[in-house]
């Protein structure tokens, strides 16, 4: 970015710093930075030492290959988790939502990323070997596929399915659909028809006198 | 350099990026218009209307408008969306490798309606073909024809004398077949009797005959290598697809491996952990 002469050097270097962000563009890095220069000195600080401090202590959990600040990380820890049943992501942010939802109860797998053969993004690119080496372990009954319904994660997902296949555990692939608050008239072909394909029964209601 | 004024044009949308937190750039090949960049706006938050009608791989019509830096998707509706193409790994693996050999020949704005046409031919065929590498050949064939790298599968392309089938070579960097006096001094690579015949057949017949034809796997394995040398040679660059191919073709072999290990005594740190919890 083109520095004016009316902003100082040490303030076009911080602006310069938040630019390179993702999602922030000149103006949201100028008012950042003016932000965090009428800020007590204190949040300064505070700032500048978790940017620190998430570069010096987070490292990839050995098991899960998550984002974490101790290895093994909480969630490979939980006795609680079957190891029965392992998700597989493209980023630790899915992990992050998949919990939000509450409904998984079992372990993770993040690959950071996704296969994108035109890009050059291959399997040896993302942490497939390290996923390999878990389904090992005889406990392993079921890999969930939760890429995201794009070409590239349906290219990894066909591609790990091709892999797994060959070693006795259940793949199973979360479904595809209309989300929630979408309109029908709106949603394109391949979404209606994975919609209508994997359609579910609806259970009859119920009376209150138990009939 | 965005255009002027809005449009409305047919499409099939090649590929797409990632731009920003919820847009994606997508690049699209219209009959008029060639390789158009456009950015698909909100498409990656879940309620967007317009992200499955500008999924790669597909069809449709674009309302395009000029915008600051890059063209804006205005409106989007699929003609073709090609399900088995992203239901199936094979035949997506093809259809890349044919996405990826129009994305890098074609440029910007340069109207381009007989790639076009063979593009929608080729992914229309693919989507219900039981064989989608014979395609893809047949695609590549046309491909460099179109390009001006016409392979010569009729006459020696050292001596131009008539080629009969047998002891052959196919040289990519001469442009075509080579007779067996010429190939004698080491010229290209081995060229068999049907892989000489089944080029020359792809040439003259239609997709939907090509898709016909049982290919033998050393024969597919010899078409690919001469057909993957030649586009490389014309385009000067390597496909990129095509790696993700040979890591498919890879993938159950990668798999038995990995079990192997697993009763070998290998991954069990989970175990190790649980002990250790």
């Amino acid at each position: 970015m083109r520095r004016s002469p009316a902003t100082a050097p040490t303030i076009a270097r911080l602006i310069d710093a938040f630019h390179r962000l993702p999602g922030i563009g000149p103006k949201s890095a100028q008012r950042l930075a003016y932000h965090v220069l009428r800020a007590p000195r204190s949040e300064a600080e505070d700032l500048a030492a978790a940017l620190l401090d998430v570069k010096n202590s987070t490292k990839l959990c050995q098991i899960c290959q998550n984002i974490t600040d101790a290895d093994p990380c909480e969630l490979c820890l939980d006795p609680q988790r079957t190891v029965a049943t392992i998700c597989v992501v493209e980023e630790p942010l899915d992990v992050a939502a998949i919990e939000r939802a509450g409904v998984h109860r079992g372990r993770y797998h993040v690959l950071h990323g996704a296969i994108s053969p035109m890009d050059g993004v291959g399997p040896d690119d993302l942490r497939v070997r390290e996923l390999l080496s878990r389904l090992g372990d005889p406990e392993v009954e079921e890999v969930i596929l939760a890429m995201n319904p794009n070409l590239e994660g349906e290219a990894t997902a066909g591609y790990l399915s091709r892999v797994i296949a060959t070693m006795g555990v259940r793949i199973t692939r979360i479904a595809h659909g209309l989300p929630v608050g979408a309109d029908v008239e709106y949603a394109d072909e391949r979404t209606l028809r994975a919609a209508l394909t994997h359609r579910v029964d609806v259970e009859p209601e119920q009376n209150s006198d138990g009939s | 350099m965005p255009r002027v004024r809005p449009m409305r044009t047919e499409a099939i949308v090649l590929r797409q990026r990632p731009l920003g937190d919820a847009d994606r750039i997508c690049v699209l090949f219209a009959p008029l218009h060639g390789r158009i960049e456009a950015v698909a706006k909100g498409v990656r938050k879940p309620l967007s209307k317009v992200s499955g009608h500008v999924a790669p791989l597909s069809r449709g019509t674009f309302g395009i408008a000029p915008g600051r830096s890059l063209d804006i998707i205005t409106e989007a509706q699929t003609l073709d969306a090609w399900p088995s193409l992203h239901d199936d790994i094979n035949r997506m693996t093809e259809a890349l490798a044919i996405a990826e050999l129009v994305d890098r020949s074609t440029d910007l704005d340069i109207a381009a309606r007989p790639l076009y046409r063979l593009l929608h031919q080729s992914l229309d065929a693919l989507a219900s073909t039981p064989s989608p590498a014979s395609i893809r050949w047949w695609f590549t064939l046309r491909f460099l024809d179109q390009q001006g790298y016409r392979p010569e599968l009729e006459a020696c392309v050292r001596c131009r004398a008539v080629l009969e089938p047998d002891g052959n070579g196919f040289a990519a960097t001469e442009g075509g077949v080579v007779c067996p006096r010429c190939r004698s001094g080491g010229l290209g690579q081995p060229l068999s009797a049907p892989a000489f015949r089944l080029l020359r057949y792809m040439r003259r017949s239609s997709c939907e005959a090509t898709a016909q034809v049982n290919v033998d796997a050393a024969t597919a394995a010899e078409i690919e290598r001469h057909l993957r040398l030649s586009v490389e040679q014309a385009l000067d660059t390597r496909l990129r697809s095509r790696d993700f191919a040979d890591d498919l073709a890879r993938a159950e072999t990668l798999g038995k491996r990995a079990t192997n290990a697993a009763s070998s005594g290998n991954g069990q740190r989970e175990d190790q952990h649980r002990a250790t919890v």
